[in-house]
């Protein structure tokens, strides 16, 4: 975890722990490959396959799990372009909730 | 495996895909909805086929204006799915249903399952953000709340398929009842990935199989 990111807590955690499930599952790859994933990890623009209908169904399926909302205007570049920022992301989400 | 044929209320005949004898219980299975159920077709049959491997009989009919349908799907709407899947339920004399996703939606009265769940809102609520997201690469806003509009007055495509107004407006307000008829089953006692969720289309044979397990404890053969 490096400086930019908020003080941990125990949700944060649970929460790092479902995006990298859901990734896993969204990606096909193994918990050992997601496991591998930094803050810097490239998502939506690096990975091709990484369609519109993809992290449709990521972001869905991450508001399912985490009880939260994304509004339409915060889906931009710097909250899907990597994996840190992703993260970031619906952890401040979580503690506007 | 048998092809079978019911009619739908408004008049269409429509096709069904059924396995195993049908002496005793029979589900009615509803399909993934969309996108899903491509994703999901392939593990939907091999559940089905491992139902009838342990001695359980199931039945998935086409939804109108889904796979080999003939209807527009444009015409289409939750009300109208519904009244199928109940006629269907009784055409094809069925006992049980197993749910997958969004098909939990439009499950008929009887006693069974529903695997991961899905409310029609948040079916909704995926594709306009896929259309949105979509937009915004090319270059152009579309958010999801005016398209929301705009497909409960016109209708609208999304990933590829037509929705009509009242399909959308529908799906917009369809919540799971609160308390369910139907046993959940939920992604994790699979013990797998979530297949829907693949960006590409994927199986595993041993999620089936867990599937059939579960409901086939469930219910005496």
């Amino acid at each position: 975890m490096s400086e930019n990111l908020p003080a941990l807590r125990d949700d944060d955690v649970e929460v790092e722990l479902i995006l990298r499930q859901v990734l896993q599952d969204v990606l096909g790859l193994n918990a050992d490959d997601v496991a591998e994933f930094t803050e810097e990890t490239g998502l939506f623009g690096h990975l091709p396959e990484l369609d519109s209908m993809a992290v449709a169904g990521l972001l869905t399926e991450v508001e399912d799990r985490l009880d939260i909302l994304i509004e339409d205007d915060e889906v931009d570049g710097d909250m899907l372009e990597t994996f840190g920022g992703l993260l970031s992301f619906v952890i401040a989400k979580r503690e506007e909730g | 495996m048998q092809l079978q044929s019911w009619q739908a209320p408004g008049g269409s005949e429509e096709l069904a895909i059924g396995f195993g004898p049908g002496n005793a219980a029979r589900l009615l299975v509803l399909p993934a909805w969309f996108d899903e159920s491509n994703k999901l077709r392939h593990f939907t049959i091999q559940a089905m086929r491992a139902l009838e491997k342990r001695g359980l009989a199931s039945v998935m009919p086409d939804l109108p204006g889904c796979n080999e349908s003939l209807a527009s799907l444009e015409h289409q709407d939750l009300a109208g799915w519904r009244s199928c899947v109940a006629d269907a339920a009784t055409q094809l004399g069925c006992t049980h249903v197993l749910a997958i996703r969004a098909g939990a939606n439009i499950a008929p009265a009887l006693p069974g399952f529903a695997f991961a769940p899905l409310a029609g809102k948040s079916a909704l609520r995926a594709l306009l953000r896929a259309r949105s997201i979509s937009a915004k690469e090319a270059g152009r806003e579309e958010k999801s709340a005016d398209l929301l509009q705009l497909g409960k007055a016109e209708g609208l495509d999304l990933a590829g398929y037509r929705l009509g107004a009242y399909m959308i407006a529908q799906l917009a307000d369809a919540e799971l009842p609160a308390t369910a008829p139907l046993t959940e089953i939920k992604q994790a006692e699979l013990g797998g990935p979530a297949l829907w969720l693949r960006m590409e289309p994927d199986h595993d044979q041993q999620q089936a199989e867990t599937l059939a397990a579960l409901i086939a404890a469930d219910i005496a053969p």
